[in-house]
Protein backbone atom coordinates (compact mmCIF):
# COMPACT_ATOMS: atom_id res chain seq x y z
CA UNK A 1 0.00 0.00 0.00
CA UNK A 2 1.55 3.44 -1.00
CA UNK A 3 1.38 6.22 1.93
CA UNK A 4 0.17 9.31 2.98
CA UNK A 5 1.40 10.19 6.37
CA UNK A 6 -0.44 12.65 8.08
CA UNK A 7 0.27 13.64 11.72
CA UNK A 8 -2.48 14.23 14.45
CA UNK A 9 -2.46 16.38 17.09
CA UNK A 10 -4.79 19.73 16.38
CA UNK A 11 -7.98 20.48 14.86
CA UNK A 12 -6.24 21.29 11.34
CA UNK A 13 -4.54 18.13 11.28
CA UNK A 14 -8.11 16.65 11.27
CA UNK A 15 -8.97 18.85 8.31
CA UNK A 16 -5.91 18.24 6.74
CA UNK A 17 -6.66 13.66 7.08
CA UNK A 18 -9.83 14.73 5.38
CA UNK A 19 -8.71 16.32 2.79
CA UNK A 20 -5.75 13.50 2.33
CA UNK A 21 -8.61 11.06 2.57
CA UNK A 22 -10.56 12.36 -0.02
CA UNK A 23 -7.94 13.02 -2.45
CA UNK A 24 -7.60 9.41 -2.21
CA UNK A 25 -11.37 8.47 -2.62
CA UNK A 26 -11.37 10.25 -6.06
CA UNK A 27 -8.46 8.57 -7.06
CA UNK A 28 -9.50 5.05 -6.27
CA UNK A 29 -12.81 6.10 -8.21
CA UNK A 30 -14.98 6.21 -5.13
CA UNK A 31 -18.84 7.77 -5.85
CA UNK A 32 -19.45 10.81 -3.96
CA UNK A 33 -21.69 9.14 -2.08
CA UNK A 34 -18.82 6.52 -0.74
CA UNK A 35 -16.39 9.67 -0.74
CA UNK A 36 -18.47 11.14 1.83
CA UNK A 37 -19.08 8.59 4.02
CA UNK A 38 -15.27 7.49 4.15
CA UNK A 39 -14.00 10.90 4.41
CA UNK A 40 -16.28 11.33 7.31
CA UNK A 41 -15.36 7.94 9.45
CA UNK A 42 -12.23 9.26 9.05
CA UNK A 43 -12.71 12.54 10.40
CA UNK A 44 -14.46 10.80 13.42
CA UNK A 45 -11.39 8.02 14.16
CA UNK A 46 -8.97 11.20 13.47
CA UNK A 47 -10.53 13.82 16.07
CA UNK A 48 -10.71 10.53 18.31
CA UNK A 49 -7.13 10.20 17.83
CA UNK A 50 -6.40 14.23 19.00
CA UNK A 51 -9.06 13.94 21.87
CA UNK A 52 -8.71 10.39 23.14
CA UNK A 53 -5.90 9.26 22.35
CA UNK A 54 -3.56 12.17 23.16
CA UNK A 55 -2.59 12.68 19.04
CA UNK A 56 -1.06 10.18 17.03
CA UNK A 57 -0.70 9.59 12.95
CA UNK A 58 -2.68 8.84 9.96
CA UNK A 59 -1.87 6.65 7.18
CA UNK A 60 -3.62 5.98 4.26
CA UNK A 61 -3.81 4.41 0.92
CA UNK A 62 -5.43 2.47 -2.08
CA UNK A 63 -5.82 -0.97 -1.69
CA UNK A 64 -6.37 -3.51 -4.04
CA UNK A 65 -8.49 -6.92 -4.22
CA UNK A 66 -8.89 -8.47 -7.56
CA UNK A 67 -11.14 -6.18 -9.71
CA UNK A 68 -12.47 -3.88 -6.48
CA UNK A 69 -10.28 -0.87 -5.59
CA UNK A 70 -10.38 0.73 -2.09
CA UNK A 71 -9.00 2.97 0.08
CA UNK A 72 -7.10 1.73 3.76
CA UNK A 73 -7.08 4.41 6.40
CA UNK A 74 -5.17 3.37 10.17
CA UNK A 75 -5.10 5.70 12.66
CA UNK A 76 -2.63 5.50 15.43
CA UNK A 77 -2.21 6.77 18.94
CA UNK A 78 0.04 5.59 21.46
CA UNK A 79 -2.88 7.05 24.29
CA UNK A 80 -4.56 5.19 27.13
CA UNK A 81 -6.33 2.60 25.00
CA UNK A 82 -10.04 1.86 25.18
CA UNK A 83 -11.05 -0.88 28.19
CA UNK A 84 -14.14 -1.55 26.72
CA UNK A 85 -15.14 -1.58 23.24
CA UNK A 86 -18.49 -2.40 23.48
CA UNK A 87 -19.29 0.52 25.22
CA UNK A 88 -17.17 2.61 23.35
CA UNK A 89 -19.31 1.66 20.18
CA UNK A 90 -22.26 2.45 22.18
CA UNK A 91 -24.24 4.97 20.17
CA UNK A 92 -24.13 7.83 22.80
CA UNK A 93 -21.62 6.60 25.21
CA UNK A 94 -18.92 9.26 25.61
CA UNK A 95 -16.02 10.27 28.16
CA UNK A 96 -15.14 13.73 26.57
CA UNK A 97 -18.45 16.04 25.94
CA UNK A 98 -19.39 14.68 22.70
CA UNK A 99 -22.21 13.12 20.92
CA UNK A 100 -20.97 9.61 21.58
CA UNK A 101 -21.94 8.85 18.21
CA UNK A 102 -18.39 9.07 16.31
CA UNK A 103 -16.98 5.69 16.76
CA UNK A 104 -19.95 3.23 16.55
CA UNK A 105 -21.11 5.67 13.11
CA UNK A 106 -17.51 5.76 11.95
CA UNK A 107 -17.41 1.21 11.94
CA UNK A 108 -20.98 2.00 10.38
CA UNK A 109 -19.75 4.03 7.63
CA UNK A 110 -17.19 1.48 6.13
CA UNK A 111 -16.55 -1.72 4.77
CA UNK A 112 -13.44 -3.27 7.35
CA UNK A 113 -13.12 -2.31 10.14
CA UNK A 114 -10.16 -3.41 12.72
CA UNK A 115 -9.68 -2.22 16.53
CA UNK A 116 -6.09 -2.87 18.14
CA UNK A 117 -6.26 -1.58 21.70
CA UNK A 118 -5.65 -2.45 24.91
CA UNK A 119 -5.76 -0.31 28.16
CA UNK A 120 -2.44 1.61 28.44
CA UNK A 121 -1.23 0.29 24.97
CA UNK A 122 -2.44 2.47 22.88
CA UNK A 123 -5.32 1.90 19.92
CA UNK A 124 -4.81 1.60 16.28
CA UNK A 125 -7.68 1.13 13.86
CA UNK A 126 -7.62 0.45 10.00
CA UNK A 127 -10.95 1.29 8.10
CA UNK A 128 -11.20 0.25 3.88
CA UNK A 129 -14.32 1.33 2.14
CA UNK A 130 -14.05 0.09 -1.43
CA UNK A 131 -15.44 1.21 -4.44
CA UNK B 1 29.70 53.41 35.70
CA UNK B 2 32.40 52.68 34.05
CA UNK B 3 32.49 50.98 30.44
CA UNK B 4 35.04 47.81 30.17
CA UNK B 5 37.35 48.76 27.62
CA UNK B 6 36.71 47.09 24.19
CA UNK B 7 39.05 44.89 22.23
CA UNK B 8 41.35 46.82 20.10
CA UNK B 9 39.15 45.29 17.27
CA UNK B 10 35.44 46.48 18.46
CA UNK B 11 37.22 50.22 19.34
CA UNK B 12 38.51 50.17 15.32
CA UNK B 13 35.26 48.81 14.23
CA UNK B 14 33.11 51.41 16.56
CA UNK B 15 35.45 54.17 15.21
CA UNK B 16 34.61 53.68 11.91
CA UNK B 17 30.44 53.06 12.77
CA UNK B 18 30.67 56.27 14.54
CA UNK B 19 33.08 58.38 12.65
CA UNK B 20 32.66 57.25 9.12
CA UNK B 21 28.54 56.92 9.02
CA UNK B 22 28.26 59.28 6.62
CA UNK B 23 30.74 57.94 4.04
CA UNK B 24 29.51 54.71 4.20
CA UNK B 25 26.21 55.75 3.95
CA UNK B 26 27.29 57.23 0.66
CA UNK B 27 28.75 53.91 -0.38
CA UNK B 28 26.12 51.68 0.63
CA UNK B 29 23.45 53.55 -0.90
CA UNK B 30 25.63 53.02 -4.18
CA UNK B 31 26.03 49.62 -3.76
CA UNK B 32 21.69 49.39 -3.06
CA UNK B 33 21.57 51.96 -6.63
CA UNK B 34 24.02 49.20 -8.61
CA UNK B 35 21.96 46.04 -7.15
CA UNK B 36 18.59 47.06 -7.23
CA UNK B 37 17.95 50.25 -9.33
CA UNK B 38 14.88 50.18 -12.00
CA UNK B 39 13.47 46.86 -10.89
CA UNK B 40 13.12 48.23 -7.52
CA UNK B 41 12.37 51.41 -5.84
CA UNK B 42 14.53 51.02 -2.73
CA UNK B 43 14.24 54.69 -1.60
CA UNK B 44 12.36 54.25 1.11
CA UNK B 45 15.20 51.09 2.22
CA UNK B 46 17.74 53.40 1.93
CA UNK B 47 16.05 56.22 4.32
CA UNK B 48 16.25 52.80 6.95
CA UNK B 49 19.81 52.57 6.08
CA UNK B 50 20.57 56.06 7.07
CA UNK B 51 18.46 55.42 10.23
CA UNK B 52 20.29 52.18 11.03
CA UNK B 53 23.29 53.89 11.19
CA UNK B 54 22.44 56.51 12.77
CA UNK B 55 20.78 54.21 15.57
CA UNK B 56 23.87 51.95 15.65
CA UNK B 57 26.05 55.04 16.60
CA UNK B 58 24.37 56.21 19.40
CA UNK B 59 24.84 52.83 20.69
CA UNK B 60 28.34 53.13 20.05
CA UNK B 61 28.79 56.39 21.86
CA UNK B 62 27.18 54.78 24.98
CA UNK B 63 29.63 51.83 24.90
CA UNK B 64 31.50 51.17 22.36
CA UNK B 65 31.60 47.36 22.90
CA UNK B 66 29.52 46.26 19.27
CA UNK B 67 25.94 45.19 20.82
CA UNK B 68 24.87 41.61 20.39
CA UNK B 69 22.23 40.14 18.59
CA UNK B 70 19.30 40.08 21.56
CA UNK B 71 21.05 42.66 23.97
CA UNK B 72 18.96 45.43 25.27
CA UNK B 73 21.03 47.50 23.69
CA UNK B 74 20.29 45.52 20.04
CA UNK B 75 16.61 46.24 20.42
CA UNK B 76 16.85 49.89 18.69
CA UNK B 77 18.61 48.35 16.18
CA UNK B 78 16.08 45.97 15.70
CA UNK B 79 13.20 48.53 15.45
CA UNK B 80 15.08 50.32 12.97
CA UNK B 81 15.00 46.70 10.99
CA UNK B 82 11.94 45.53 11.78
CA UNK B 83 10.99 49.35 9.50
CA UNK B 84 13.72 48.63 6.95
CA UNK B 85 11.91 44.97 6.11
CA UNK B 86 8.66 46.59 6.25
CA UNK B 87 9.52 48.90 3.82
CA UNK B 88 11.54 46.64 1.55
CA UNK B 89 8.21 43.74 1.26
CA UNK B 90 6.86 46.80 -0.05
CA UNK B 91 8.91 47.69 -2.81
CA UNK B 92 8.32 44.14 -3.81
CA UNK B 93 11.12 42.81 -2.17
CA UNK B 94 11.73 39.02 -1.26
CA UNK B 95 12.91 38.03 2.50
CA UNK B 96 16.46 36.87 1.13
CA UNK B 97 16.98 40.12 -1.10
CA UNK B 98 16.21 41.99 2.11
CA UNK B 99 19.08 40.64 4.02
CA UNK B 100 21.10 41.36 0.91
CA UNK B 101 20.59 44.88 0.79
CA UNK B 102 21.61 44.55 4.45
CA UNK B 103 25.18 42.52 3.43
CA UNK B 104 25.84 45.29 0.62
CA UNK B 105 26.98 47.45 4.21
CA UNK B 106 30.23 45.09 3.94
CA UNK B 107 32.06 46.19 1.59
CA UNK B 108 32.09 49.92 2.18
CA UNK B 109 32.47 49.00 5.61
CA UNK B 110 35.58 46.72 4.82
CA UNK B 111 36.86 49.49 2.62
CA UNK B 112 37.00 51.87 5.14
CA UNK B 113 38.13 49.34 8.13
CA UNK B 114 41.38 48.74 5.71
CA UNK B 115 41.62 52.12 5.05
CA UNK B 116 42.08 53.56 9.01
CA UNK B 117 44.54 50.70 9.45
CA UNK B 118 46.73 51.81 6.76
CA UNK B 119 46.57 55.21 8.18
CA UNK B 120 47.37 54.29 11.61
CA UNK B 121 50.42 53.08 12.83
CA UNK B 122 50.33 49.17 14.06
CA UNK B 123 46.58 48.98 12.80
CA UNK B 124 46.80 46.40 10.47
CA UNK B 125 47.43 43.93 13.62
CA UNK B 126 44.28 44.64 14.23
CA UNK B 127 42.48 44.64 10.87
CA UNK B 128 41.65 40.77 10.45
CA UNK B 129 39.96 40.53 13.72
CA UNK B 130 38.00 44.10 13.21
CA UNK B 131 37.41 42.84 9.61
CA UNK B 132 36.02 39.50 11.37
CA UNK B 133 34.16 41.34 14.05
CA UNK B 134 32.56 43.78 11.16
CA UNK B 135 31.37 40.82 9.10
CA UNK B 136 29.59 39.21 12.39
CA UNK B 137 27.73 42.53 12.94
CA UNK B 138 26.42 42.93 9.49
CA UNK B 139 25.27 39.50 9.13
CA UNK B 140 23.43 39.56 12.75
CA UNK B 141 21.73 42.85 11.15
CA UNK B 142 21.01 40.76 8.26
CA UNK B 143 19.53 37.89 9.32
CA UNK B 144 17.81 39.83 12.65
CA UNK B 145 16.27 41.36 8.45
CA UNK B 146 15.28 38.31 7.28
CA UNK B 147 13.61 36.99 10.59
CA UNK B 148 11.55 40.52 10.87
CA UNK B 149 10.41 39.89 7.27
CA UNK B 150 9.29 36.79 8.02
CA UNK B 151 7.52 37.41 10.88
CA UNK B 152 5.69 40.71 9.29
CA UNK B 153 4.43 38.25 6.73
CA UNK B 154 3.49 35.62 9.04
CA UNK B 155 1.37 38.69 10.90
CA UNK B 156 -0.43 39.72 7.61
CA UNK B 157 -1.25 36.31 7.25
CA UNK B 158 -3.09 35.94 10.74
CA UNK B 159 -4.72 39.32 10.52
CA UNK B 160 -6.08 38.21 7.07
CA UNK B 161 -7.06 34.73 8.51
CA UNK B 162 -8.92 36.96 11.07
CA UNK B 163 -10.37 38.28 8.79
CA UNK B 164 -12.00 35.95 6.50
CA UNK B 165 -13.27 34.31 9.85
CA UNK B 166 -15.94 37.57 10.15
CA UNK B 167 -15.95 37.91 5.99
CA UNK B 168 -16.75 34.08 5.50
CA UNK B 169 -19.99 33.93 8.11
CA UNK B 170 -22.18 36.73 7.27
CA UNK B 171 -25.73 37.03 8.60
CA UNK B 172 -27.92 38.47 5.67
CA UNK B 173 -31.47 39.13 6.16
CA UNK B 174 -33.59 37.14 3.58
CA UNK B 175 -37.02 38.51 4.37
CA UNK B 176 -38.45 40.44 7.00
CA UNK B 177 -37.96 38.30 10.43
CA UNK B 178 -36.40 35.79 8.01
CA UNK B 179 -32.17 35.56 8.59
CA UNK B 180 -29.99 33.17 6.72
CA UNK B 181 -26.48 32.05 7.40
CA UNK B 182 -24.48 30.26 4.29
CA UNK B 183 -21.76 28.24 5.18
CA UNK B 184 -18.48 27.49 3.34
CA UNK B 185 -15.96 25.54 4.10
CA UNK B 186 -14.64 23.75 6.97
CA UNK B 187 -16.33 24.43 10.25
CA UNK B 188 -13.29 24.39 12.49
CA UNK B 189 -14.64 25.09 15.99
CA UNK B 190 -13.19 28.67 16.03
CA UNK B 191 -15.07 29.52 13.12
CA UNK B 192 -18.45 28.01 14.23
CA UNK B 193 -17.68 29.94 17.59
CA UNK B 194 -18.23 33.22 14.97
CA UNK B 195 -20.80 32.18 13.55
CA UNK B 196 -23.05 31.10 15.81
CA UNK B 197 -22.37 33.98 17.44
CA UNK B 198 -23.36 36.42 15.39
CA UNK B 199 -26.52 34.82 14.15
CA UNK B 200 -27.22 34.55 17.74
CA UNK B 201 -26.65 38.44 18.11
CA UNK B 202 -28.36 39.46 14.82
CA UNK B 203 -31.52 37.40 15.81
CA UNK B 204 -31.65 39.28 19.41
CA UNK B 205 -30.95 42.85 17.05
CA UNK B 206 -33.44 41.88 14.43
CA UNK B 207 -35.93 39.79 16.56
CA UNK B 208 -36.28 37.45 14.20
CA UNK B 209 -38.62 34.44 14.41
CA UNK B 210 -36.88 32.87 11.25
CA UNK B 211 -33.44 31.57 10.53
CA UNK B 212 -32.14 29.54 8.33
CA UNK B 213 -28.33 27.95 8.29
CA UNK B 214 -27.46 26.86 4.52
CA UNK B 215 -24.80 24.03 4.97
CA UNK B 216 -24.29 23.75 0.88
CA UNK B 217 -20.67 25.02 1.07
CA UNK B 218 -19.35 22.05 4.03
CA UNK B 219 -18.22 19.39 2.40
CA UNK B 220 -18.05 17.13 5.53
CA UNK B 221 -20.88 17.20 8.55
CA UNK B 222 -19.48 14.52 11.43
CA UNK B 223 -20.58 14.53 14.95
CA UNK B 224 -18.77 18.03 16.09
CA UNK B 225 -20.18 20.09 13.55
CA UNK B 226 -23.61 18.25 13.75
CA UNK B 227 -22.70 19.10 17.50
CA UNK B 228 -22.00 22.93 17.05
CA UNK B 229 -25.49 23.31 14.42
CA UNK B 230 -27.67 21.60 17.41
CA UNK B 231 -26.57 23.76 19.76
CA UNK B 232 -27.11 26.84 17.48
CA UNK B 233 -30.61 25.59 17.03
CA UNK B 234 -31.09 25.03 20.61
CA UNK B 235 -29.76 28.71 21.62
CA UNK B 236 -31.42 30.24 18.48
CA UNK B 237 -34.88 28.63 19.95
CA UNK B 238 -34.45 29.79 23.52
CA UNK B 239 -34.31 33.44 22.09
CA UNK B 240 -37.40 33.02 20.12
CA UNK B 241 -36.04 31.80 17.04
CA UNK B 242 -36.85 28.87 14.86
CA UNK B 243 -33.71 27.35 12.89
CA UNK B 244 -33.77 25.24 9.54
CA UNK B 245 -30.62 23.72 8.66
CA UNK B 246 -30.76 23.51 4.44
CA UNK B 247 -28.19 22.06 1.99
CA UNK B 248 -28.47 18.72 3.41
CA UNK B 249 -27.57 16.89 0.40
CA UNK B 250 -28.46 13.68 -0.66
CA UNK B 251 -24.75 12.21 -0.14
CA UNK B 252 -25.12 14.15 3.42
CA UNK B 253 -28.29 13.22 4.68
CA UNK B 254 -27.28 9.15 4.02
CA UNK B 255 -23.89 9.73 6.05
CA UNK B 256 -25.64 11.59 8.96
CA UNK B 257 -28.43 8.35 8.80
CA UNK B 258 -25.46 5.80 9.49
CA UNK B 259 -23.43 8.08 12.06
CA UNK B 260 -26.76 8.30 13.97
CA UNK B 261 -27.24 11.72 14.12
CA UNK B 262 -30.99 12.29 14.92
CA UNK B 263 -31.59 15.87 13.88
CA UNK B 264 -35.43 15.03 13.96
CA UNK B 265 -36.17 17.80 16.04
CA UNK B 266 -34.57 20.29 13.31
CA UNK B 267 -36.31 21.38 10.34
CA UNK B 268 -34.29 20.12 7.49
CA UNK B 269 -34.48 21.19 4.01
CA UNK B 270 -32.09 19.96 0.76
CA UNK B 271 -32.12 23.08 -0.91
CA UNK B 272 -31.74 27.23 0.67
CA UNK B 273 -35.11 27.83 -1.85
CA UNK B 274 -37.19 25.28 -0.02
CA UNK B 275 -36.10 26.38 3.32
CA UNK B 276 -36.84 29.78 2.36
CA UNK B 277 -40.35 28.94 1.06
CA UNK B 278 -40.89 27.19 4.33
CA UNK B 279 -39.85 30.40 6.29
CA UNK B 280 -41.95 32.81 4.20
CA UNK B 281 -45.32 30.23 4.83
CA UNK B 282 -44.55 29.75 8.43
CA UNK B 283 -44.07 33.84 8.52
CA UNK B 284 -47.92 34.25 6.96
CA UNK B 285 -46.58 34.76 3.52
CA UNK B 286 -47.86 33.09 0.09
CA UNK B 287 -45.84 32.98 -2.62
CA UNK B 288 -46.99 32.90 -6.27
CA UNK B 289 -46.63 33.56 -10.00
CA UNK B 290 -48.81 37.10 -10.44
CA UNK B 291 -49.55 37.90 -14.49
CA UNK B 292 -51.35 34.82 -15.70
CA UNK B 293 -55.04 34.61 -14.62
CA UNK B 294 -56.52 31.76 -13.39
N1 LIG C 1 -8.33 6.66 20.14
C1 LIG C 1 -8.97 6.52 21.31
N2 LIG C 1 -8.26 6.41 22.47
C2 LIG C 1 -8.89 6.28 23.65
N3 LIG C 1 -10.24 6.29 23.80
C3 LIG C 1 -10.99 6.38 22.69
C4 LIG C 1 -10.41 6.52 21.39
N4 LIG C 1 -11.41 6.60 20.49
C5 LIG C 1 -12.57 6.53 21.20
N5 LIG C 1 -12.32 6.40 22.51
C6 LIG C 1 -13.33 6.27 23.59
O1 LIG C 1 -14.57 5.90 23.03
C7 LIG C 1 -15.59 6.85 23.40
C8 LIG C 1 -16.61 6.94 22.32
O2 LIG C 1 -16.05 7.53 21.15
P1 LIG C 1 -16.97 8.35 20.15
O3 LIG C 1 -16.15 8.84 19.04
O4 LIG C 1 -18.14 7.49 19.82
O5 LIG C 1 -17.53 9.52 21.06
P2 LIG C 1 -16.84 10.92 21.42
O6 LIG C 1 -15.57 11.09 20.70
O7 LIG C 1 -16.78 10.99 22.90
O8 LIG C 1 -17.92 11.96 20.87
P3 LIG C 1 -18.26 12.27 19.34
O9 LIG C 1 -19.63 11.79 19.12
O10 LIG C 1 -18.18 13.75 19.20
O11 LIG C 1 -17.27 11.56 18.50
C9 LIG C 1 -14.83 8.12 23.68
O12 LIG C 1 -15.54 8.98 24.51
C10 LIG C 1 -13.55 7.58 24.32
O13 LIG C 1 -13.76 7.28 25.68
MG1 LIG D 1 -15.41 10.90 18.67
Amino acid sequence: MSGDEVALSSDEDVVRARHVTRRLAVEAGLRLVDQTKLVTAVSELARNTVIHGGGGVLTAGLVHDGPRTGVRVTCQDEGPGIADLDRAFQDGYTTGNGLGLGFGGARRLVHDFDVRTAPGQGTTITVVRWG
Amino acid sequence: MTTPTPSPADALLSAVLLEDSAVLLTAWAAALDRQFAGARDVADAERECGRLLTAVGRELRADPAIPPRGSTRWEPLRDVLVELSRDCAQAGLSPSETATLVFLLKQPLFDRLRERAAESAGGAEGLTDALWAATTFVDELGLESFDAYLRSREDIIRRQQDELLELSTPVVKLWTGILAVPLIGTLDSARTQVVMESLLEKIIETDAPMAIIDITGVPTVDTLVAQHLLKTVAAARLMGADCIISGIRPQIAQTIVHLGLDLSDVTTKASLADALRVALDRSGYEVRKIGRPA
